[in-house]
């Protein structure tokens, strides 16, 4: 006896199998990110007023790329009417454009990840504060040694609060400030251990580029080995992109919870 | 009856503490439900065992019991329940957590814990704490009290050691240093947990003079067992005021450890 | 070897499913270690998590030696753990206080994710709910193996911490932060990379079942007609699915925090170890609990669920009669379901709780109680009127119900917040909670072992050592945890590596709330307790692996002459199970049915026309 509605949906039930797993599998995944939402919400409503950062992310490469997964979107949409109206090669085309438009936001992400890892802020002895993007470390720098120095492109500021909030200082002018190690107190980059909000952001934004890989390499093994399901199975593989069609439409609604939530408020 | 029940069948050690009386009356009544159902129950059960073992009755009936005795049984479960939810549980923990006594009646004390011991502070003799902020918090000033507020100056600060007043109550706020301990004093029926970044205040009101041990309900590291060292003495107006006394100004809050 | 492996049949084919039902020998790997039958992965899963659950009753015996006989030395092994572990942990063969904490983590850990879950969940469900429902296998068969793999891998990194320099995780199976994030060994690391793993076995899991369930039932098989394990099972699965996430994100946060040195869980201010730690703060070690008992609480019926199903196949058995209220049995489990998700913050009465909140969760937390009383009612009432046939199975099935309600009765008490302000983190919540996984669950999965054993093998297993078995068990169960009610009564503290000696009136003289001698002596009680509990499991692991090739062979298909449908199945089920799928004519349990010739009427067996007017039944009449 073989295993029954694979292909065909149960009559009473009116869907096949690997549908019920994948909608059951998402609804696993909401409570994943469910609980990380909540995370947000509860740290950020306990952070101490005024010290929440604002406007840190780049909102344009946000927009950027919240539309090239909203297209993604309809892409997976397109390529699975493509099986089912069988036109196979419409489908490759449309999975094609998927599998491009989710390297291009992992590019951008990964450049966004890359610009936030060489911003340093820096804490000086007299109780000012250097922050900018790393320039250069003179070949002798070192900290624990005391010698040598190291150039940010960015700014000095008295007070370490006014760089919570850059919403109302979008032009200031930013220029070269090199500090010596001996001034320096402490020096940290702007990593997920660099405050609360920053450990949200790569932890959610992580996990979510996570899943667009893992997305990826499905609709890639689709696209390029698994077609071979196509000449023995159509309705199988039709079935295979909708389920995967599902998943991604899934990581996309992620992400248009996440942008609001971590380059806007 | 409930007296000789917690202290004969339930074995409820010493208390000692006037807000701990509904606690072990609590204690007591849901004991009691809980006794009568499993009595019960168990005496239904084994004589069903007996009766309708294969031997005695080799043919089984389709039906069983016919009435519906059980659901009846199971809504005064659920009633008695209820009761003892609305009728103590909920009154008794609004007193404990809301109705806090004036703070001029009463012996207020901060209490930080640490691995692995209670660090004690008292307002001394202005009765005023020194401000506090978070800001001035190092590992010898686990208060973050600011040096520079005078009411801090009198501020006096022991180790594992609370004294209170008999019969007066006692409010202690609570918070830890590093992990999470839990302040558990059994006899006047308190636990509490310290938790780091938060200060959570726990009143009582000792009523029999001695000397009680603080027990650590949280684990908290590698000598969460061995966490014994704290005290709390309760004694007489007259002693406290004469130990307040040798303690003045004796600790500032930047000396010990 | 091979003949041992003969009472196990591989899958005969490759796991697409378009069957080539040519009997050639897959081979030991495809057979035995990378299958795809619901079968096999069941036995694989069983087999593991009783190795499992033996480790963790190891660790709980030097915990109870280290209890009974603070700082000295382990007998026999002692000097073992110091080789292995180190001095540091172990110095001459005594259990340092460190490692008497990643024991009890460990314990806990162990029991639960890797012993009691996989054992009850998915060796049981795999091996009988598809033959229960008439399926062929489960949904997705490969789904069914890379959950099994997970569930390993997360076993052997759990079991690597040991070595690693530091030792295991120490903060408990609940993890608090700060603490586990302030201990200074990688140990947490590893344990929330495992946890991870088993998270993602369990859910794959989950998934698994929920869709075999709704979609592979046999014609016939309406809801109302699934015998109640499979319920049972159904709700379990949807616990796990939706539980088990927050607790894996909450496992990344502290992840991080241990690694990429975050604050989620860390407030600002932290002192740990005489110097401000390192942190930028801002975070909240509550968060971190609320996560962890979101999960916790669902996780605690996780264990039990699957227990009540089988003690209630096993009692329908062996009462020859119909399962009394069926139907509420089914709304209870789906009630139990629902509620546990909003009763979790009872853990944390303690942690400054307004009265609000209190209230709130002490009203569920009791109203939660009220389907596991309408269970276990049920339960009981079904033996009024029974046939009723004392079985190693029935035995310790019919312990479970006491057993049961002993734990489930002492959950009232801390179900109310004041009165937890009292046992919070007593023994009297080990007492609590082991009452109903210890001679509870394990009871219940003992209970399925004897009974579902010949169906596997086609032999049964011996009856008089599992009565050995059973009264051992029995005795020295309540041996050792009912000593610890009265430990927690008077205020003896759990996750005490010397077992509260600190606190009692030996150590502290003058204070007027010690523990008494009375008290501290009945450690060495339940250490004994404990040892002997240990070998009345010989005969059964004896039995138990003797019994596949020498056990006595069974006669029929159907030895207990049940009447859900795992039993109609050839013995050994095949690959595939049923030649094809069965028709189902009724509900599971019609035992003893009047007029019927036998007394069970198997659910797939055609409506009889007139048996009734045969001349022997009229005779009869
Ligand atoms: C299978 C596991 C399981 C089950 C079923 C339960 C069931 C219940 N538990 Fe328990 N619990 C745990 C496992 C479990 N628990 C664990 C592991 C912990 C500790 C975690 C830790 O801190 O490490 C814990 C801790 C725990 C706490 C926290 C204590 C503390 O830390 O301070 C609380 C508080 O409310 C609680 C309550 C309850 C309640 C009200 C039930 C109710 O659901 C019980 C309902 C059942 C009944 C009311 C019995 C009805 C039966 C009869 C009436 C018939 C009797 C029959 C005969 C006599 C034949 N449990
Ligand atoms: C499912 C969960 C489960 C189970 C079954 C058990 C079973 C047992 N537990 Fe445990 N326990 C926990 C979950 C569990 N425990 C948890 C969560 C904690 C809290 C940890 C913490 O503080 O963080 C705890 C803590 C805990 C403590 C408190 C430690 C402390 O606070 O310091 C103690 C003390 O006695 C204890 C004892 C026991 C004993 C004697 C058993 C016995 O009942 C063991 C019975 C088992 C056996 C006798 C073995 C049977 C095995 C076989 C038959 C194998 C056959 C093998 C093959 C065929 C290969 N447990
Ligand atoms: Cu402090 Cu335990
Ligand atoms: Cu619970």
């Amino acid at each position: 006896m073989e295993i029954p509605y694979v292909v065909q949906p149960r009559p009473d039930t009116g869907i096949y199998n690997a549908k019920v797993g994948i909608w059951l599998f998402l609804a696993s995944e909401v409570m994943l990110f469910g609980a990380l939402f909540s995370a947000y919400v509860l740290l950020r409503v306990g952070a101490v007023p005024g010290e929440w950062p604002h406007g840190w992310l780049n909102v344009t490469l946000g927009t950027i790329n919240t539309l090239v997964l909203a297209l993604s979107a309809i892409t997976t949409l397109l390529a699975w009417v493509a099986c089912k109206t069988r036109q196979f090669d419409k489908f490759k085309f449309f999975h094609a454009c998927t599998l491009l438009l989710a390297l291009t936001f992992l590019c951008i992400k990964a450049y966004e990840y890359h610009d936030k890892w060489i911003h340093y802020e820096i804490k000086l002895n007299d109780g000012t504060f250097a922050d900018g993007h790393l320039v250069e470390k003179s070949p002798d720098f070192d900290l624990g040694k005391k010698t040598g120095t190291v150039t940010l492109h960015g700014r000095t500021v008295k007070d370490e609060t006014l760089l919570y909030d850059l919403r109302a200082q979008q032009n200031i002018e930013l220029r070269e400030v090199t500090v010596a190690a001996a001034d320096i107190k402490q020096m940290e980059n702007y990593g997920p251990w660099h405050n609360t909000y920053l450990a949200l952001y790569f932890t959610l934004t992580g996990l979510h580029a996570l899943h667009i890989l893992g997305g990826s390499i499905v609709i890639g093994f689709l696209w390029g080995p698994g077609r071979k399901l196509w000449k023995t199975d159509p309705d199988h593989f039709t079935n295979r992109i909708e389920v995967s069609g599902l998943f991604w439409h899934f990581v996309d609604l992620v992400w248009i919870f996440l942008f609001p939530v971590l380059y806007l408020m | 009856m409930t007296k000789w029940f917690a202290e004969k069948v339930l074995c409820l050690p010493e208390l000692a503490s006037s807000n701990g009386r509904a606690v072990d009356d609590l204690m007591v009544y849901v004991h009691w439900l809980m006794l009568a159902l499993f009595i019960g129950w168990i005496i239904y059960f084994v004589y069903a065992l007996y009766r309708f073992q294969a031997r005695r009755n080799p043919k089984a009936d389709y039906v069983g019991v016919r009435n519906h005795a059980s659901n009846y049984l199971e809504l005064t479960v659920a009633g008695i329940e209820a009761l003892l939810l609305i009728v103590i549980a909920v009154p008794v923990w609004s007193k404990n957590v809301d109705q806090f006594p004036p703070a001029d009646k009463s012996t207020v004390i901060q209490v930080v814990a640490q691995q692995f011991a209670w660090n004690v502070r008292y307002a001394g003799p202005d009765g005023m704490f020194g401000r506090q902020d978070m800001k001035f918090v190092t590992a010898d000033n686990v208060f973050g009290v600011d040096p520079s507020d005078p009411h801090g100056k009198d501020d006096i600060q022991t180790l594992n050691e609370i004294h209170v007043v008999v019969n007066k109550p006692v409010i202690i706020y609570l918070s830890s240093k590093d992990v999470i301990h839990s302040l558990k004093i059994i006899a006047m029926r308190v636990c509490q947990d310290a938790i780091p970044g938060l200060r959570i205040p726990v009143w009582f009101t000792p009523t029999k003079i001695g000397r009680y041990q603080i027990n650590c309900a949280q684990l908290c590291g590698g000598g969460h067992s061995a966490m014994t060292g704290g005290f709390l003495i309760v004694e007489s107006q007259a002693d406290f005021d004469k130990w307040l006394k040798s303690k003045s100004g004796a600790v500032s809050p930047s000396s010990f450890e | 070897m091979a003949e041992f492996l003969d009472q196990f049949p591989p899958n005969h084919d490759d796991q697409h499913g378009h069957g080539s039902h040519a009997h050639h020998d897959p081979g030991f790997w495809r057979g035995y270690i990378f299958s795809t039958d619901h079968k096999i992965i069941g036995i694989q899963y069983g087999f593991t998590a009783l190795c499992f659950l033996l480790f963790g009753f190891f660790l709980i015996l030097l915990m109870r030696w280290q209890i009974a006989h603070p700082g000295a030395p382990v007998p026999f092994i002692g000097p073992l753990l110091e080789k292995t572990l180190g001095p540091t942990m172990a110095g001459h063969g005594a259990i340092s206080a460190d490692l008497y904490n990643s024991f009890g983590a460990m314990h806990g850990t162990i029991m639960i994710f890797l012993g009691v879950v996989p054992l009850a969940f998915a060796a049981f469900g795999n091996y009988v709910v598809p033959l229960m429902i008439g399926a062929p296998d489960m949904a997705f068969p490969r789904v069914n193996m890379a959950s099994y793999q997970a569930y390993v891998l997360g076993g052997i990194v759990m079991l690597v911490s040991f070595f690693i320099p530091g030792g295991a995780a120490q903060a408990g199976w609940t993890s608090y932060s700060p603490l586990a994030t302030s201990i200074p060994t990688h140990g947490q690391a590893f344990w929330l990379i495992g946890m991870v793993l088993l998270i993602t076995s369990s859910l794959l899991g989950a998934v698994n079942f929920i869709a075999t369930i709704i979609q592979l039932r046999a014609p016939g098989m309406t809801w109302m007609r699934l015998p109640f394990f499979v319920w049972a099972q159904f709700v379990t699965a949807f616990l796990l699915l939706l539980a088990f996430p927050p607790l894996e994100a909450a496992g990344v946060m502290q992840l991080m925090d241990n690694l990429a040195h975050t604050s989620f869980f860390l407030p600002t201010g932290l002192a740990v170890g005489g110097h401000l730690a390192h942190v930028s703060g801002g975070g909240s070690p509550l968060l971190w609990q609320h996560l962890f008992w979101f999960l916790g609480h669902p996780e605690v019926y996780v264990l039990i669920l699957p227990a009540m199903g089988i003690v209630c196949e096993i009692i329908a058995n062996n009462t020859r009669k119909p399962i009394w209220g069926y139907k509420s049995l089914v709304y209870s489990v789906l009630a139990i379901g629902f509620l546990s998700f909003i009763v979790w913050a009872h853990h944390m009465y303690l942690t400054g709780m307004g009265t609000k909140i209190a209230t709130f969760f002490q009203a569920t937390t009791l109203a939660i109680s009220i389907p596991s009383v309408i269970i276990l009612t049920c339960l009981l009432i079904s033996l009024w009127g029974g046939s009723i046939r004392f079985n190693t199975p029935m035995l310790f099935c019919l312990a479970f119900l006491p057993m049961f309600g002993i734990g489930g009765l002492t959950g009232l008490p801390l179900g109310l917040a004041p009165a937890d302000i009292y046992l919070h983190d007593t023994y009297y919540v080990i007492a609590h909670f082991h009452y109903v996984v210890a001679p509870g669950t394990i009871f219940a999965l003992f209970a399925g072992i004897y009974f579902w054993f010949p169906k596997m093998t086609g032999r049964t297993m011996n009856e008089f050592w599992g009565r050995v078995h059973f009264w051992g068990s029995f005795i020295f169960m309540n041996v050792v945890f009912m000593p610890m009610f009265a430990q927690g009564m008077e205020g003896m503290l759990r996750r005490m590596a010397d077992g509260g000696a600190n606190y009692s009136a030996a150590r502290v003289p003058g204070a007027l709330d010690t523990l008494p001698d009375s008290i501290m002596a009945l450690h060495t009680w339940i250490l004994w307790g404990a040892v002997a509990l240990g070998l009345s499991q010989i005969p059964f692991i004896i039995n138990l692996f003797w019994s596949i090739k020498h056990g006595e062979a069974v006669r029929s298909d159907n030895p207990w002459h049940s009447t859900t449908l795992e039993w109609q199945t050839p013995t050994p089920p095949p690959h595939g199970n049923f030649a094809r799928s069965p028709q189902i004519y009724r509900g599971p349990y019609e035992y003893s049915v009047p007029g019927h010739d036998t007394d069970f009427t198997p659910q797939n067996e055609p409506e009889i026309t007139q048996p009734a007017l045969t001349p022997v039944h009229a005779a009869g009449k």
